[in-house]
């Protein structure tokens, strides 16, 4: 039977939703951790409004990048250990289809509540109030971005036993662009500058990892399967 | 070419290829090394701004361009074992990472040794300084990874492909990192402008950064020999020269 | 020759601290990673020998064993 690429990939989205919506503390738990993670940054270095309204960004995107790793394992760690992944990869239809739904999926449930939730802490920390609009763009546009660049890591460690640690070694290094230019946009909405083209670099690092991350998992699956 | 080179991709042959490289790289190297560093140390003019602290840019910037070379190299390594499917290439990366990790410990260690008199602190987030720290990672994140997985030629494929995906990143993230240094520092970042080579700098500045690479080349072929050694360690002519080690 | 005395070429004029200390590391790391990469074919040759020397004990017994069985046999048929 030959399935189209769309059907393909609406079918594995779908599959992993309902997967994800019946273990609902995978969702939940990297949302809490988000939270708890930006509350602590304010009791670490004092209430003090102005010192807040600096570190804001940084300290919202930096609990982002940590909240998503959290998450990341389950991206192919159940489906690796009841053997789904080797099925999934023997689907006549190239791999990253599945690649990119599984991704999504991912992205849907642990990036968008992300940005769901990220102008409530912005509150918390004083954030400046030109900056919300940027915050919540450079959140849509990069949180993409670190579940793709992410899924690479996952999908060279899911066979080991202790890929956690090691899994935070190799992403997060890769996650500074990102960072940077996140925090870049926000810092600058907040002195009422233009921040497109930070947007754009953001932008133009979503299409670059997308287009090429999909074919570094599914290399790295198929080594990680064996 | 091809036919030329299909010999040493056979691993008994480039392993007695290498073991004759080798003292003749160590040689190279040791001469090399001696007269850069010692023309470094002793003739080579004292910077009018810098004083005699400008003599630790002779071990700073080739260390710091071999440990960016490296990592180009280990990313081509990585193109051919994932392409041509060559079980060396896959050797070589795991020979070429400590090395490249340890050049960029070097020059991340006398960029803070240099750092501290120009800049009067140990640590600036000066952009080459940040970019050579995050290479460090690249390179941390590369030999973990080889070495968490038991079956060689596994750890052989998925460094390959972890060391090019950090070949394409690593240009991105130098530059931004280099935006963001702009962006926060301005004005400091002059001091530590690359000064202007007259000769009697650049003789010893070649010579060492030949006599760095050639030691380079002689750590790398050491330790390619003992992967290859423990990858095809199950071949007759390995335990033949096992035999001989007793 | 930029230095007059061996005294003025240690003290780098004022900066042989940073200078000597830079030197020292190169040379501390590069030894280290020396003799690290040139003991690890000899590490790895004495793993080799150990596991043949293993291998070849287990064929010893297992050889062993099977004329042991051998022996029980061809006593079996006699009785």
């Amino acid at each position: 039977m030959q399935l189209s690429y769309r059907r393909a990939f609406s079918t594995i989205l779908k599959r992993d939703l309902v997967i994800a919506f019946r273990h609902r503390d995978d969702i939940l738990n990297p949302i809490l951790f988000f939270i708890i993670v930006v509350s602590l940054f304010p009791l670490g270095v004092g209430p003090a409004a102005n010192t807040l309204m600096k570190i804001a960004p940084g300290v919202i995107w930096v609990a982002a990048l940590l909240s998503t790793l959290l998450s990341l394992e389950r991206l192919f760690k159940h489906d690796y250990n009841d053997g789904s992944l080797e099925q999934l990869l023997l689907m006549p239809c190239p791999t990253f289809v599945l690649v990119l739904a599984k991704i999504t999926a991912h992205w849907l449930i642990t990036g968008l509540p992300l940005i769901i939730i990220a102008p409530f802490l912005g509150v918390l920390l004083n954030l400046h109030q030109d900056s919300y609009v940027a915050l919540m763009l450079s959140l849509l546009l990069g949180t993409p971005v670190l579940s793709l660049l992410g899924a690479i890591g996952v999908a060279l460690t899911v066979g080991l036993k202790k890929g956690g640690v090691l899994l935070s070694l190799l992403v997060l290094p890769l996650y500074i662009p990102v960072l940077i230019f996140a925090t870049g946009a926000i810092d600058a909405a907040s002195m009422n500058l233009p921040y497109n083209g930070h947007l754009a670099i953001i932008a133009a690092l979503f299409f670059g990892s997308l287009t090429l991350a999909p074919f570094a998992v599914g290399s790295a699956l198929k080594v990680s399967t064996n | 070419m091809w036919k030329w080179l299909h010999p040493y991709a056979n691993p008994e042959v480039s392993y007695h290829f290498t073991g004759k490289l080798i003292p003749w790289f160590a040689i190279i190297s040791a001469i090399l090394l001696t007269v850069g560093l010692g023309m470094g140390l002793l003739y080579s003019p004292a910077d009018y701004q810098q004083g005699n602290s400008v003599r630790i840019f002779y071990l700073h910037v080739p260390a710091a361009m071999l440990s960016m070379g490296l990592y180009l190299g280990m990313a081509i390594a990585g193109l051919t074992a994932l392409v041509w499917q060559m079980k060396l290439a896959e050797s070589s990366i795991a020979a070429l990472a400590p090395v490249g990790a340890t050049f960029t410990a070097i020059a991340l260690l006398t960029g803070a040794a240099w750092g501290k008199p120009m800049w009067g602190a140990w640590w600036v987030w000066d952009a080459r300084l940040t970019s050579e720290l995050i290479l460090l990672f690249l390179y941390f994140g590369v030999m973990a990874l080889q070495n968490a997985f038991e079956d060689k030629a596994l750890a052989g494929k998925a460094a390959s492909i972890l060391a090019l995906v950090g070949v394409i990143n690593l240009p991105i993230i130098h530059y931004s990192v280099e935006w963001w240094n702009t962006l926060h520092q301005g004005a400091t970042v002059s001091k530590f402008e690359k000064p202007s080579m007259s000769i009697d700098m650049l003789r010893p500045f070649l010579l060492s950064l030949f006599g760095f690479a050639f030691l380079a080349g002689t750590l790398v072929c050491m330790r390619f020999r003992a992967e290859i050694i423990e990858r095809n360690s199950m071949r007759p002519w390995v335990k033949a020269l096992a035999k001989e080690h007793n | 020759m930029a230095f007059d005395s061996i005294n003025e070429f240690f003290n780098m004029g004022g900066y042989g601290f940073y200078v000597w200390l830079s030197y020292g590391f190169t040379a501390l790391l590069l030894v280290l990673l020396t003799i690290n990469s040139k003991g690890k074919d000899k590490r790895i040759f004495k793993q080799i020998n150990k596991r043949i020397k293993r291998e070849e004990k287990l064929k010893q017994v297992a050889k062993r064993n099977a004329s042991v069985k051998q022996n029980a046999q061809s006593d079996q048929k006699v009785v």
